[in-house]
């Protein structure tokens, strides 16, 4: 099986006025295939060098990450991406860039055509094919965004924030399809976000991170996401667990952020 | 109102401009009214729209255009220059005269002499008291300063002017005066002479001939100045003939002569130092008397009959021309005709700023190929081999690299081809083909030379620019290569390399490459270090190679740099061009400036600038149309 195993991961930046920075300390987590994991925790505790170390864009500096038994060295297709402001390539239509994997692999565009067609209907995006990008809202070009990196049939998706620039009611459309998608194509999903909400509703399991140094903090594992196929989101959150894990959690991330900071007088 | 289609252009377009400014000002404030009620001052939208304005303001240049050339007055007083010439002729034999009055200077000019020969003696005699000479040498020498003043100062006293002078002045003051009755008269001179009417009307019109304004008369008003000018250039030599020499004149001349005479020479005793400062001192003394003894120094009140008779000349001259004097004032701002020896011109505005019917009528005929400019059209096409045009894209070296050796001469003086000559020919394009019709002409010139160096910058500069922008190695390598060339004005490098390349186009096709070389190098790599990590990160999570990123990913994301780069290389490649054009080269819109100024054609200089403008736009709306058609998601990412 694809799972992700991390296994004591340290993460040493040096800035260039010399000092050495501890992002990562002894991080070690095993993720199942399908799993759907959310990652929060107050800013600079390592969320997002977490995820840029499992996308390969950085090298750890200690211990190791595999993905189905492979130590990750290097981006891959395996490990798709979705960014927080899309990332999409402007200057190419939707269905352009929802085809660009294959199309690097040396697909011909005719031969994508079906499969783009059939993930535009997955994202709500029919008939969107050959609009500009540029012309999208940002909900629609973060649709464009997962169904790109859905066609090449990754493993695991990473998400950096994807949900983080979208008003409330597009961002509560958006969780329900990230919800879906991972119900219908059975993906190892993995959310990093810095809403305690979203965390909750997008988490089968849920990772705090605690900063300095970046650390796994608590582990917790929950019902909602499951919850959140069969009702209505808001119905979710109304619930009464839903709340007190909330309030659990926000304390928990208030007090990391007054240790930090100092007591606010 | 000249009747010829181009005057009636010019009179049918100075109407109807007027009538398109009233209007259009008129239609302006109106609007203005009616947004009087929201108007906010500082409101970026009241700038926006108002095509009227772009109307009126458009009229306003070319109203401006032809009212200050004179294309007006040519349209609408089509003789008025001609009989401009005839009054001009008039001035011009009344200068001498003028001048000795204080017409248009401030000084009576005996007064002005009197000032300044009166100020040198003073000088002359302060000088004395400082000569390294003897006593009674230096008594000497004051005495000729002394005798000098006495002669300047009894020509100035009326007592001793001689009757035979003060009835020449009083003869010319007649002259004038029946000149001036001549003006007045309705029928002076007569009829025409019909020879010299003929004459007259065979003359070129006004802008059409090699010399600008028809110079003899041909109307009755042209005739009486003509020959009121005649008679009075004959006058005013008289005049500016007439000496203040009395008899008393005569004995303070010889009284001087005779002093000057004594004191010459140095005395021998005097050291060469001190004589030499002696000597310059006589010379001075010397000059004064050449300057005094001209005569032209009367008594203030001697010439007053010759003044009042030259400002009533004036004055009638001025009655007469009537409206013609009107025409010259307002028709023809800045300037008027003269006259000269020979022939009249415009001077001012009209002489430096063409008429817009000449420069159009200059273009059309440069336009036509038979003549063209220096027997080069301007944008033509000739009949050219195709051979020639394969040719110039295959090397000649490829055939050197065929096996063998050329062929030589045999013994009966013939040359057998072989592989190789046959390679070459066709390298060289030396075979016959048909052939086909390829533009020509200095624009076609000046176009190619910048597109070939903007090709070359571009081909070369684009790459290096993405390689700088994603490599540290290549930018810090290559970063002070450029720019240690690129701060430098291209024109400062212009005579370096046309002396290097010479006078073709392989010098100017290089200068403008580095111009285009160094823009599209920055702007590449601008575009490259610019694109969002995020982008990158993106086309890797989707299994792109680095060469594929490069592709697909950072070369699209640079192309607004690039195409803004390629954009500004246009416009001072076209700048750089023109200047280098002028420096050295046979063809090319800046040569035919260049030539032109050299000639002062002031209508051909006109029409290369208007030309380098229309290209120069023509350029810049073809950039913007590819950057709206290319990147229309620019600033909308």
């Amino acid at each position: 099986m694809a799972d992700l195993i991390s296994d004591n991961l340290n993460m040493v930046f040096t800035t260039p006025k010399g000092e050495s920075v501890h992002a990562l300390k002894d991080v070690s987590f095993t993720l199942k295939q399908g799993e759907l994991l959310s990652v929060l925790g107050p800013s600079g505790c390592g969320k997002t060098t977490l995820l840029n170390i499992i996308a390969g864009f950085l090298r750890p500096t200690g211990g190791s990450i595999s993905l189905d038994e492979n130590e990750i060295d290097g981006p891959g297709v395996e490990r798709g991406m979705v960014f927080q402001q899309g990332a999409l390539f402007e200057w190419l239509t939707v269905a352009e860039n929802v085809d660009f994997g294959l199309r690097m692999k040396g697909a011909n565009r005719k031969d994508t055509a079906n499969k783009v067609e059939e993930w535009l209907d997955i994202v709500g995006l029919q008939g969107f094919g050959n609009v500009p990008t540029y012309q999208l809202s940002g909900g629609m070009q973060q649709r464009v965004a997962l169904a790109r990196c859905l066609i090449n049939d990754p493993d695991v998706i990473l998400m950096d924030e994807p949900l983080g620039a979208l008003d409330a009611l597009t961002r509560e459309k958006m969780q329900s399809l990230v919800l879906k998608i991972w119900k219908e194509t059975g993906k190892t999903i993995m959310i990093i976000t810095h809403s305690v909400e979203e965390a909750l509703l997008l988490g089968e399991r849920l990772f705090v991170m605690a900063p300095r140094p970046g650390r796994l903090h608590k582990e917790y594992r929950l019902p909602f996401a499951e919850w959140g196929l069969g009702q209505d989101l808001r119905d979710v959150k109304n619930h009464a667990q839903f709340g007190e894990n909330r309030e659990e959690i926000l304390e928990m991330i208030w007090n990391m952020e007054e240790e930090i900071m100092g007591k606010a007088s | 109102m000249d009747t010829s289609p181009r005057g009636l252009f010019i009179g049918f377009l100075f109407i109807a401009l007027i009538i398109t400014i009233f209007w259009t000002w008129l239609h302006g404030r109106k609007i203005i009214a009616t947004e009087k009620s929201d108007a906010v001052f500082g409101n970026p939208e009241r700038a926006l729209g108002g095509y009227h304005w772009v109307i009126a303001g458009v009229s306003s240049v070319l109203l401006m255009w032809i009212f200050f050339s004179w294309d007006a007055a040519r349209s609408f007083f089509p003789k008025a220059a001609n009989e401009l010439c005839q009054v001009a002729k008039v001035t011009s034999a009344l200068n001498p005269v003028r001048s000795v009055f204080p017409i248009e200077s401030r000084l009576l000019k005996g007064t002005e002499l009197l000032a300044r020969d009166s100020r040198q003696l003073n000088e002359l005699e302060a000088q004395l008291s400082n000569l390294p000479v003897s006593d009674a040498d230096r008594a000497e020498l004051g005495k000729s300063v002394d005798l000098l003043r006495n002669m300047m100062v009894s020509m100035a006293n009326s007592d001793n002017l001689d009757a035979a002078t003060e009835t020449a002045i009083a003869d010319i003051a007649q002259r004038f005066d029946e000149v001036t009755a001549n003006l007045a008269s309705p029928d002076y001179p007569g009829e025409p002479d019909a020879a010299a009417l003929e004459k007259g009307l065979a003359q070129p019109e006004w802008g059409r001939g090699t010399t600008e304004v028809p110079t003899l008369p041909t109307t009755p008003l042209g005739f009486k100045f003509d020959a009121a000018a005649k008679d009075l250039s004959v006058i005013t030599k008289d005049f500016s003939a007439i000496k203040n020499t009395s008899a008393n004149f005569q004995s303070n001349l010889d009284a001087v002569n005779a002093q000057l005479a004594l004191v010459k020479t140095s005395p021998d005793s005097l050291e060469p130092a001190d004589a030499t400062v002696r000597d310059r001192f006589v010379k001075n003394l010397g000059k004064m008397a050449k300057r005094i003894d001209d005569g032209k120094l009367f008594p203030a009140a001697a010439l007053d009959p010759v003044e009042q008779s030259l400002v009533q000349l004036e004055n009638v001259s001025r009655d007469q021309q009537g409206s013609l004097l009107w025409v010259d004032r307002i028709a023809m701002p800045s300037g008027t005709i003269v006259a000269g020896n020979t022939s009249c011109s415009e001077q001012g505005s009209g002489r430096w700023l063409p008429k817009p019917s000449d420069t159009i009528g200059t273009l059309v005929r440069l336009a036509d190929p038979n003549i063209g400019y220096k027997n080069i059209p301007l944008f033509w096409y000739e009949m050219r081999p195709v051979g020639e045009l394969v040719a110039f894209f295959i090397p000649d070296f490829i055939a050197d690299l065929v096996p063998g050796k050329y062929p030589r001469h045999g013994e009966d003086g013939t040359i057998t081809e072989n592989l190789k000559t046959k390679v070459l020919n066709v390298a060289t394009g030396n075979y016959s083909s048909p052939e086909v019709p390829v533009p020509s002409g200095h624009i076609w010139d000046s176009i190619v030379r910048v597109l070939v160096g903007l090709f070359l910058g571009i081909i070369l500069g684009v790459p290096l620019g993405l390689f700088m922008g994603l490599s540290r190695f290549a930018k810090g390598f290559f970063d002070p290569l450029i720019e240690l060339y690129r701060p430098v004005p291209p024109l400062a490098w212009a005579p370096l390399i046309l002396t290097i390349f010479g006078i073709g186009d392989d010098g100017k096709i290089f200068l403008l490459f580095m111009v285009a070389f160094a823009i599209m190098v920055i702007s590449a790599r601008t575009g490259a270090s610019g694109t969002q990590l995020s982008k990158i990160h993106a086309a890797h999570s989707l299994g792109a190679t680095n060469r594929q990123i490069l592709r697909k990913v950072i070369l699209p994301n640079s192309l607004p740099e690039i195409l803004t780069g390629i954009r500004i290389s246009i416009g001072v490649c076209w700048g750089t061009l023109v200047a280098a054009e002028m420096l050295a080269g046979t063809t090319g819109i800046g040569f035919v400036e260049n030539v032109a100024r050299k000639q002062s054609d002031y209508e051909t200089i006109w029409m290369t600038i208007i030309l380098l403008g229309l290209l120069g736009l023509l350029f810049d709306l073809i950039m913007r149309w590819v950057i709206r058609r290319t990147i229309p998601w620019r600033g909308k990412g």
